[in-house]
């Protein structure tokens, strides 16, 4: 009958609740009972005591009558889950240094794995925080080394492939050469720097976002000639425009032009988290794509899968198409020009592939680490649990004796270790909370969605089910321990057998060596990451980065013709830099219009006058427009000569490239004062310079060329300006003469070089800091294992080691004696390490950066250290072993 | 003494419970135990207390109601009336446990050899 079943689990419910009024109702009716009960006794005959205590034996147990009455009204786990919770409360309190002990270990060991797998979940587990995301395809041709240009399209080619393509819904793009600060919000107090990218029409629909407030371009706005129209990030609405919630429809100025704000992003879309990782986005502007025909290959391709498409078949239509697009319709040479030779020349990825992809390894390295030390704490808590079990034995000998069974002992260790385990999940909770809202404020560091990262549903789900896990993990040894051994042993001896004392010894030795070698592994990982960044920091990247600082400068070199419009800008150019240099402290200044670890581009693949290089043998060298004096600015060495004023367009053109296209244009000569073709152009080369690193430090060195900005119009500016002063000193005088010159400069950023190179190397110091600090963490935790190890093993054998010193043992060599224990458990967890640190380095080769796997500076510091480490932690135990007082010893038991 | 007893099997002890209640009408806790005890001739193996347990679960389940009240010699004492839940519930039990007693009697009765 269900229904009754119902009803009782109800009322059982409702009993648990009312324990003492129930309890009260049935002592009344068990006296009741007894009361019949001896009344008829008594008319049977019997004396009244004799009658009571004949009642007492029909009755049974009055105890057990009430357990029982009790098990079957009420909820009995509950009961008993209630007692182990608060005998283990007592415990916990009674020995509050090992519960300190044991929460901090939990707390940081759960809070690192929370806290990396909220990191890992916004990254890799999660879509990306749009609509479409499993559709979403990043459209660009492989891998090249010209750089930005190599990586995307024109836009007669984006119409062409759109018009094509047979697999997508739609297919859009951005304008992949957006500077930051490239824009100048004005009609606000002094005029603000602001950064925005230029984004097809149909961006967010593509996509799959709906702005917060507002809507999306429409159609007419992205053709030529329209009214300018903005899209706010949703932190710059709220950041600039104080969270305005009617915004839209207003006008703001930017860059002098007034642009109608249309919509505000909502706050889960970033777009710089997602495409820009470190840089900050401040709106989306339209992109009139008929205004940029000339440009060249500006725009990313991004298309949305029609529903059902495989990746494969849009890559195989992607095939199919390439061959057709061409990079202006106005130039039937250049089409075709977008294939290889092999039929490719298009590569498709998931658009989510593309944003964390590059990442991936470093991720699942960061979360194999935080496993490592989870595990590291679990044999911790499982050492720390058995010497106290081994403490607690005459206490769970006792409970047995009075009746209680081995599986509630079981039971309420068990509920013990998931209590501390709960509390350790608390303050991991916390931990990771702290951690994960340092991370999303840290804005510089270049890993993608990292912004967005927060607790969410599955990181308490994910918390959850480590905290169950590690408290299973570490209590169910010394719980099995329990239930094996024979509880009663401790109850008739107080000393314990000396046989279950070495097989204890031998499980704990087992533990902390397991321990040492898991340290191991990670002290290994984070030094083999560690070496790897320094050598990255040890790069030269072909400028000085140090004492050096950029700003955006804001120029207007609207003129009546192309011709004034030149010589106005080197006019501004000219005065700017004559101006910044005067200023005190300054050693150089120069323009360039993109910055080395930025953006970039390529015009073309000139050749050698006079030479013939098969084709495609030259690649296109990465264009930089620059200033007189900006090689000096940047502290990059030329040979020949730098630019002059005089490189006016009256004169020849002039460039200068850099080493490593010296040497493939003209390889074992000096290249200058020789002449490149480019199309229908001379150049002619005027120096060589140092290699820049110019979209990685860890890239392979390409080729670039710099042409003066007097002969060629640069893409904005970037005053570069090199100190004797630290930069910051700077930042104040440096603004006032832009000002000086052109009162609309907006209050950009003075942004030291270095931070561009910080910027650049961010996700690598990133991991090799989280992993280095896990490192150190589970060094403590192994340091932490073999204390309690040998300070218990010394307490075992105090009275040994007194009989020992009683017949003449020096006190130097118990020390040495209890050193040496210590030492032969950290060689064998070393060996046992070293050997899956071979293994583990294998599998991290391709995080490494001139660092080989087998490094033998890495181990053989590990060994140090590990070993130092070791010796700390057994000292003082060998130390106490030293002091024991022989007679003392002997006489106690 | 124990030997001679008979064990209750589980949830037995219910359904005495409630046959009780229904041929002897409201009856208090002492009653059931004693009437058990004559009826079975004193074969069954039973701790008057362990009773209560299988009170409160019939009470739980809602086949008999309680109420505290006074006895014949004016004693207080709860007593127990079956429901109409009760007795539907007895019925169905009842006719289970005669046909398993008929079944395992007639298993119990088998000869050797006895193929057919």
């Amino acid at each position: 009958m269900k229904r009754d079943s119902v009803t009782q689990g109800w009322n059982r419910v409702l009993a648990f609740f009312r324990k003492a009024p129930l309890d009260q109702d049935l002592d009344a009716e068990m006296a009741s009972h007894l009361e019949f009960a001896i009344e008829e006794n008594v008319q049977r005959g019997m004396t009244p005591e004799e009658a009571r205590r004949q009642a007492m034996v029909q009755f049974g147990g009055v105890q057990q009558a009430r357990e029982k009455q009790r098990a079957s009204r009420g909820l009995p786990f509950l009961d008993v889950l209630g007692q182990d919770f608060r005998f283990t409360l007592r415990t916990l309190r009674r020995d509050l240094g090992f519960t300190i002990v044991a929460m901090v270990m939990l707390g940081l060991g759960i809070g690192a794995n929370v806290a990396a797998f909220s990191v890992v979940n916004t990254i890799l587990l999660r879509p990306l925080p749009v609509e479409y995301s499993s559709r979403l395809v990043w459209i660009a041709p492989p891998p090249q080394k010209c750089g930005f240009s190599c990586a995307t399209y024109s836009a007669d080619a984006y119409d062409e492939f759109k018009a094509q393509s047979r697999s997508y819904d739609d297919v859009t793009g951005y304008f992949a050469f957006s500077g930051p600060d490239n824009l100048r919000l004005t009609g606000r107090g002094e005029p603000l720097p602001a950064t925005g990218v230029e984004v097809m029409g149909n961006f967010l629909s593509v996509l799959g976002v709906q702005p917060a407030l507002g809507r999306s371009f429409r159609p007419e706005e992205t053709r030529h000639g329209a009214h300018p129209v903005a899209l706010l990030e949703n932190a710059y609405w709220k950041r600039q425009f104080a969270g305005d919630p009617a915004i839209v429809g207003k006008e703001i100025d930017l860059n002098g032009a007034p642009t109608t704000v249309v919509g505000v992003l909502p706050a889960s879309f970033d777009f710089g988290a997602v495409f820009s990782p470190g840089e900050r986005v401040d709106m989306l502007t339209a992109e009139i794509l008929d205004d940029e025909r000339s440009y060249g290959n500006i725009v990313t391709m991004i298309g949305r899968l029609k529903p059902g498409v495989s990746l494969g078949q849009a890559q195989g239509d992607a095939n199919l198409v390439v061959p057709h697009l061409c990079w202006s319709e106005k130039q039937p040479g250049s089409c075709g020009s977008y294939a290889d030779k092999n039929g490719g020349g298009m590569e498709l990825r998931t658009l989510k592939e593309y944003v964390s992809g590059r990442v991936r390894r470093s991720l699942e390295l960061l979360w194999a680490a935080v496993g490592l030390i989870l595990l590291i704490v679990c044999v911790n808590l499982s050492n720390l649990l058995l010497a106290r079990s081994a403490a607690r034995s005459k206490e769970f000998a006792m409970r047995s004796a009075l009746g209680a069974q081995r599986s509630r002992i079981v039971r309420q260790l068990l509920t013990e270790s998931l209590i501390l385990s709960v509390a350790g999940g608390v303050l991991g909770l916390g931990i990771a909370f702290g951690v994960t809202y340092y991370l999303t404020r840290a804005g510089s560091i270049a890993l993608p969605l990292l912004t967005s990262a927060h607790l969410d549903g599955a990181a308490l789900g994910w918390t959850l089910m480590v905290t169950v896990v590690t408290a299973l993990l570490f209590g169910l040894l010394p719980g099995l321990k329990i239930a094996s051994g024979p509880l009663q042993e401790a109850v008739k001896d107080a000393g314990g057998g000396a046989g279950k004392g070495v097989r204890h010894g031998r499980i704990r030795a087992a533990l902390v060596i397991s321990e040492v070698a898991l340290a191991c592994v990670l002290v290994v990982g984070a030094g083999l990451l560690l070496r790897s960044f320094l050598r990255v920091l040890d790069v030269d990247l072909g400028f000085q980065p140090d004492q050096a600082a950029s700003i955006t400068v804001d120029y207007d070199d609207s003129a009546p013709t192309a011709e004034a419009g030149e010589a106005k800008l080197a006019q501004i150019f000219q005065q700017t830099i004559a101006r910044v240099s005067a200023l005190p402290g300054v050693e150089a200044a120069g323009i360039v219009d993109y910055l080395p670890l930025g953006p970039n581009r390529a015009w073309g693949a000139p050749h050698p006058q006079g030479k013939t290089f098969p084709d495609g043998a030259l690649p296109s060298p990465l264009v930089y427009v620059c200033s007189p004096g900006y090689f000096r600015a940047m502290g990059m060495r030329v040979h020949g000569r730098d630019f002059t004023w005089d490189d006016d367009l009256k004169r020849p053109n002039v460039v200068l490239i850099n080493a490593a296209a010296a040497k493939a244009y003209w390889p074992g000569e000096d290249a200058v004062g020789r002449v490149l073709v480019n199309g229908n152009q001379q150049l002619h080369v005027i120096g060589v310079v140092d290699d820049v690193h110019a979209s990685s430090v860890e890239d392979e060195k390409g080729w670039q060329i710099y042409y003066s900005t007097l002969q060629n119009g640069p893409n904005g500016a970037q005053l570069v300006v090199r100190s004797k002063v630290p930069p910051a000193t700077l930042a104040g005088s440096v603004l006032r003469a832009l000002r000086e010159l052109n009162p609309s400069q907006p209050a950009a950023e003075f942004r030291p070089i270095r931070t561009i190179v910080d910027r650049a190397v961010s996700p690598r110091r990133f991991f090799v800091l989280l992993v280095g600090i896990f490192a150190a963490l589970g060094l403590t935790l192994a340091a932490l294992g073999i204390y309690g190890v040998i300070a218990y093993g010394v307490t075992q054998q105090t009275q040994e080691i007194g009989l020992r010193m009683a017949l003449g043992a020096s006190r130097a060599r118990v020390q040495v004696g209890v050193l040496l224990k210590t030492l032969w458990l950290v060689i064998y967890g070393l060996l046992v390490g070293t050997a899956v640190s071979l293994g583990v380095g294998r599998l991290i080769a391709s995080m490494l950066f001139g660092t080989q796997p087998t490094d033998g500076v890495t181990y053989a510091g590990m060994a140090g250290v590990l070993l130092a480490v070791a010796l700390v932690a057994g000292y003082l135990p060998a130390w106490r072993a030293s002091r024991i007082n022989p007679i003392v010893a002997l006489r106690s038991n | 003494m124990a030997d001679s007893k008979l064990d209750l099997l589980q949830g037995t002890l219910d359904l005495m419970v409630l046959q009780t209640l229904t041929a002897m009408g409201t009856q208090h806790g002492y009653g059931i135990a004693r009437r058990i005890e004559q009826v079975s001739g004193d074969a069954v193996l039973l701790n008057q207390g362990t009773i209560y347990a299988s009170l409160v679960r019939l009470q739980q389940r809602g086949w008999i109601d309680a109420a505290w009240g006074t006895s014949d010699n004016n004693r207080k004492a709860k007593f127990y009336t079956i429901t109409k839940r009760g007795r539907k519930q007895l019925a169905e039990d009842a006719v289970y446990w005669q046909r398993l007693s008929a079944v395992m009697g007639r298993v119990m009765g088998m000869e050797r050899g006895g193929r057919g």
